[in-house]
């Protein structure tokens, strides 16, 4: 199977008070198309860092992030935020909904980015899936956490992304929820075919991937596949 | 990989107004601060457009006539050649200032008496009261006074005006004559008498001081250009002027021109106050965008797209704030006429005028463009790692290239609109550095507050008291943009009262001690003795007499061998203009009021050069000349200046410079001849005396009335109050349009305390939560509200004793002299109104539970 993200001896370093502080330390995996895979790791192990490089949110400080064939570390701002908006999904920890928005217009916003008319039809389909159709219209405060985060999954499918990064998606839910959302985003995974990056501290989350990567003080210390 | 995607801009505009949604009242709210600064603007621009107009349409009933030729000396044969040549109606007019007696209320008054003859004025009318006394006064002993002077001394049409010798019946009240404003009246209020009764009143004498104008009118069309070019060289080597109704028309056009430009600024200032609570207010706008403008860039929006979707936002409401402004200001300029009355010779109208709305509109939107800017380019620089952890980074903001750009582009456009104001760079120059200067100290000295606060931060305190304080440096704090926009209201508004009071105080404290309160002038030489007496019957002292020679300078040769300056050079008074400079221009054309003296005054010295009490033994005549004048006339010691004193050349050499103190109730000199010249020359006298109190000067002018009718009398008392008057007038007009900058201030003000709301109110609420009482959450409101008020006054007061203190020094050259009540109780103001608006913010913490608060701010 194709590889669709490469990452090759990736470090990231900051400068904090007067010292360099490294973040990642030379950093090697590849991850194959269609594949689920969990990045598990302790707070401040450097797991969101990496979700965020792999991601083309950052850039690394040293060596090579390829997602999709496509060298990140080559592009500027606007070419990386073309690439997430043609191939990336996100789901986030605290849903990052746009408060101004509607849940139905949050939903559209990637489709209209590109450009695509009629995005409506898709974006109420897409609500339909996640179960919530008959609340489009709502703001975001108006939603709970577990229907904010469901109209997020929806917003993060709508653009057919190649790869899906999930940072914490049941951080900020019950145990009940949780539940429900991980549910969902496994079952919108499969129907779609895409490649699922998952970022947490839970291992009972981690053991539904296929692959998890351990990370620990910013370095793999394992890579294990699953039955 | 390349950027390529199309620029959608309608899904920009799309995203703009979905963003706005929960935010539109806050949008408003920053831009009316600049609602009031366009509005100002606008009505200026309107009325300056109108009285544009006016001016075109009513410039001839401005000057009254087609020409008029005047001068300050009586017409010789030659000259009366040429006016009886010029053809046309003719009306003639002397004019004097002289005292007037009521017999009724038997006071007195100097005023300025116009002797008429003929239709004067051709074009508009003499507005009297009752309406035909503008005609009927004219072939009979009967006057038409004032509606100041009527009123001041209780005088009815029938009554009775002493003029000189001459009683005269008040036919009519003057309501208003050609070409003149409620200032000048109240300067100079009018008498106007017949002229052929001139004579006989006793004033028109040798000597006198008299104003001559011809009035000519056209029946049939003819041009007056060709005829003025004909005539005018002639008539101006004599010294006699000539105005035209275009001359009329440039000469009120540029007066109001400089009234205009004065507002615009002061409007302009309103405006930059109202930018800078924009710039603020944006700032803070976008601190709050950033998760939101995060997510857009993770989902793919590109830097200058999200730029764009913010700067859409603030382009669509600069453009509903500016139509507002347009519309207030439109409104304004309906009561401006009211307020400028006395300013401006035309009736001013007060039509729509759709191209100042036009430019108020681009000019709002354009300033809340360019001042958003400043914090919109920062959202370049927002990461979408924001979505995973806020990083914003402020210090990279600071550091970004195209901010500078921005503030390059705010300074090119305040000094263009000062120039396009001003027209001229220099002034313009100034104008900026001041503001430039003025925002510097201020946001100085908040950053010294902050950073002193924090330094020095007074730990023993109490709890509430180190909250509230501490909210003076803590993380999306107001301090800078309170102290910057309240501090310059203040400051605005606290200078223009206090030169107020220098002005006035200035010209009390000369009325004070020992100091002359009285001037007498015109006096002939055969009265002085008996005047004198006079005073001295009344027990008055005479502080003074002074004998006055009127004469014109006639060359100007300069020792350092420089081209001599000479009248004879030039064939006409333009000539004169084009080659040589415009200050040479006036030392040949004015007229020069001399005196002689063996010794210096009181309030002289000899700064260079050596005195000369007497004439040299070999008949050089050596003069001494007022320093200032002489250094900005480029005189120098040994020049020889030639005088004609009616026709008598009098050579004489610049032998010293005296300094003067003009600030003394003093006959004071630009130049003094010595004893042995001036003798026998045509001369009035001028005599200074002290009276004390109004009784004795009541009494003692009605005696002088009686006996030198003459004579002119000028009141101090009077002097004072007619200071007083105009102002009161200016001031009016100043405060209004700085009522501009201070309600904008006020505007900021709640602006920037609502705006800080949405950073206060979760701090509230969590102390709220946490078992604060509703008094301990007012307390720490109230105390970091009053820092903020009684700091930015207080810098606000500072400021204007600086500026105060400066423009007493240089251009009033007077002592600095502060009311400290008044600044007092504007201090207290300013805190009480910050403090009651920052409560007024915080209510709706107090009176909801947290949850609720919480769950509507959400």
């Amino acid at each position: 199977m194709q590889n669709i993200l490469k990452i090759r001896n990736v470090s990231k370093t900051y400068q904090s008070a007067g010292r360099t502080l490294t973040v990642l330390d030379n950093i090697n995996f590849s991850i194959a198309a269609g594949s689920t895979v969990s990045i598990i790791g302790p707070s401040g192990s450097g797991k969101t860092t990496l979700l965020g490089l792999c991601a083309g949110l950052d850039r690394s400080s040293a060596g090579m992030v390829e997602l999709h064939n496509i060298q990140l570390d080559t592009l500027s701002e606007d070419e990386r935020a073309q690439v997430r908006n043609q191939h990336v999904g996100f789901i986030f920890q605290n849903f990052q909904l746009m408060p101004t928005l509607t849940a139905l217009e949050n939903v559209m916003v990637p489709l209209e980015l590109r450009g695509e008319k009629k995005v409506k039809p898709i974006a109420m389909d897409l609500l339909e899936k996640v179960g919530l159709a008959d609340r489009s219209h709502h703001y975001p405060s108006q939603l709970s956490g577990g229907e904010q985060q469901r109209v997020s999954l929806a917003r993060a499918f709508s653009n057919k992304p190649r790869i899906l990064f999930a940072d914490e998606p049941t951080g900020s839910l019950d145990a009940e929820t949780s539940d429900k959302i991980i549910e969902l985003i496994f079952d919108l995974n499969k129907q779609s075919g895409t490649t699922l990056i998952l970022v947490t501290h839970d291992p009972d989350l981690a053991s539904k991937t296929q692959r998890i990567i351990r990370i620990k003080g910013g370095r793999i210390v394992g890579d294990d596949m699953q039955g | 990989m390349s950027s390529n995607r199309r620029l959608n801009i309608g899904w920009l505009i799309k995203m703009a107004w979905r963003d706005s949604r929960r935010n539109r009242s806050r949008l408003l709210l920053f831009i009316s601060s600049i609602v009031l600064g366009i509005a100002a603007l606008v009505a200026i621009y309107s009325l300056a457009d109108n009285v544009r107009k006016d001016i075109d349409e009513q410039a001839a009933s401005l000057l009254g006539a087609d020409l008029q030729v005047s001068a300050g000396k009586q017409v010789n044969d030659t000259i009366r050649q040429i006016l009886d040549s010029a053809g046309g109606r003719k009306s003639e007019e002397r004019s004097f200032a002289s005292m007037v007696y009521f017999v009724k209320s038997k006071g007195t008054r100097l005023v300025q008496v116009r002797a008429l003859q003929g239709q004067f004025p051709y074009y508009g009318t003499l507005e009297t009261n009752p309406i035909n006394a503008a005609q009927t006064f004219r072939n009979k002993q009967a006057a038409l006074v004032d509606k100041t002077l009527m009123l001041q001394y209780n005088a009815k049409v029938g009554d009775s005006i002493k003029v000189g010798e001459l009683q005269f019946v008040i036919e009519g009240t003057l309501l208003k004559a050609p070409g003149q404003t409620g200032l000048s009246t109240s300067v100079a209020p009018s008498v106007y008498i017949p002229l052929q009764y001139l004579q006989q009143t006793g004033l028109s004498q040798k000597g006198s001081r008299i104003n001559y104008r011809y009035y000519y009118k056209y029946d049939q069309p003819i041009n007056i250009e060709q005829l003025t070019k004909s005539i005018e060289p002639r008539l101006e080597k004599e010294g006699f002027r000539i105005e035209t109704i275009q001359s009329q028309k440039e000469q009120t056009g540029k007066s109001f021109s400089d009234i205009s430009s004065f507002l615009s600024l002061v409007g302009f200032i309103a405006l930059l106050l109202g930018c800078i609570g924009v710039a603020s207010s944006i700032h803070i706008y976008v601190r709050e965008k950033i998760s939101a403008i995060a997510i857009l860039r993770c989902l793919g929006v590109k830097a200058y797209e999200a730029f764009l979707i913010y700067l859409i936002q603030i382009v669509a409401i600069g453009f509903l704030g500016a139509v507002i402004g347009s519309v207030l200001g439109t409104i304004i300029q309906q009561f401006l006429p009211f307020i400028l009355k006395d300013f401006v010779t035309v009736n001013i109208t007060t039509t729509i005028s759709w191209p100042a709305i036009v430019q108020g509109i681009v000019l709002g939107v354009f300033i809340s463009l360019v001042f958003a800017l400043l914090p919109l380019v920062s959202l370049r620089k927002i990461s979408p790692l924001n979505t995973l952890r806020v990083s914003y980074d402020e210090r990279a903001a600071k550091r970004d290239p195209l901010k500078w750009l921005v503030y390059i582009l705010i300074a090119a456009f305040i000094i263009v609109f000062t120039y396009l104001q001003l027209r001229d760079w220099k002034q313009s120059l100034f104008f900026t550095a001041g503001i430039l200067v003025a925002f510097f100290i201020l946001v100085s000295i908040a950053t010294m507050v902050m950073w002193l606060v924090r330094k020095f931060f007074p730990t023993s305190w109490s709890y509430l008291w180190r909250q509230g304080l501490a909210n003076l440096y803590r993380p999306n704090n107001q301090t800078i943009i309170l102290i910057v926009s309240i501090g310059l209201g203040t400051a605005f508004i606290c200078i223009l009262f206090s030169v107020q009071t220098i002005l006035l105080n200035r010209v009390t404290l000369s009325a004070s001690g020992n100091q002359p309160d009285m001037v007498l002038f015109d006096i002939q030489s055969q009265e002085k003795e008996a005047v004198a007496a006079l005073a001295r019957q009344n027990g008055l002292p005479v502080i003074a007499q002074v004998p006055i020679v009127n004469m014109r300078l006639e060359a100007l040769h300069k020792k350092a061998g420089k081209q001599p300056l000479k009248r004879s050079n030039a064939t006409s008074y333009d000539e004169v203009s084009k080659d040589d400079s415009a200050r040479q221009r006036s030392l040949l054309s004015r007229e020069y009021r001399v005196t002689y003296r063996d010794t210096l005054a009181t309030s002289e010295s000899i700064s260079d050069g050596k005195w000369n009490g007497t004439v040299a033994a070999d008949g050089t005549i050596y003069i001494s000349v007022e320093q200032g004048w002489g250094k900005r006339q480029e005189i120098q010691l040994g020049d020889t200046m030639i005088f004609n004193v009616q026709g008598a050349m009098i050579p004489t050499i610049v032998s010293s410079f005296r300094e003067v103190d003009w600030n003394r109730i003093q006959t004071n000199f630009l130049i003094v001849f010595p004893k042995g010249v001036l003798e026998d020359a045509p001369q009035f006298h001028v005599m200074l005396t002290r009276v004390g109190s109004d009784e004795v000067s009541a009494k003692f002018q009605r005696a002088m009335v009686q006996q030198f009718a003459n004579v002119s009398i000028i009141d101090l008392g009077l002097v004072l109050k007619t200071l007083d008057e105009i102002l009161q007038k200016i001031a009016f007009v100043i405060r209004f349009m700085a009522a501009f900058s201070i309600i904008t201030g006020l505007v900021v003000l709640i602006a920037s305390v609502l705006i800080s709301k949405y950073q206060r109110i979760q701090e509230s609420i969590l102390l709220r939560t946490l078992g604060a009482s509703r008094k301990q959450i007012l307390a720490i409101t109230a105390l970091e509200y009053f820092f903020l008020g009684a700091l930015a006054s207080f810098t606000g007061i500072l400021l204007s004793l600086g500026g105060t203190w400066a423009l007493a020094k240089y251009t009033f050259k007077t002592g600095f002299y502060v009311e400290a009540i008044p600044l007092f109780i504007v201090f207290l103001s300013i805190c009480l109104l910050t403090v009651v608006i920052g409560l007024m913010n915080i209510r709706s913490v107090l009176n909801k539970p947290p949850l609720e608060v919480l769950r509507r701010e959400a």
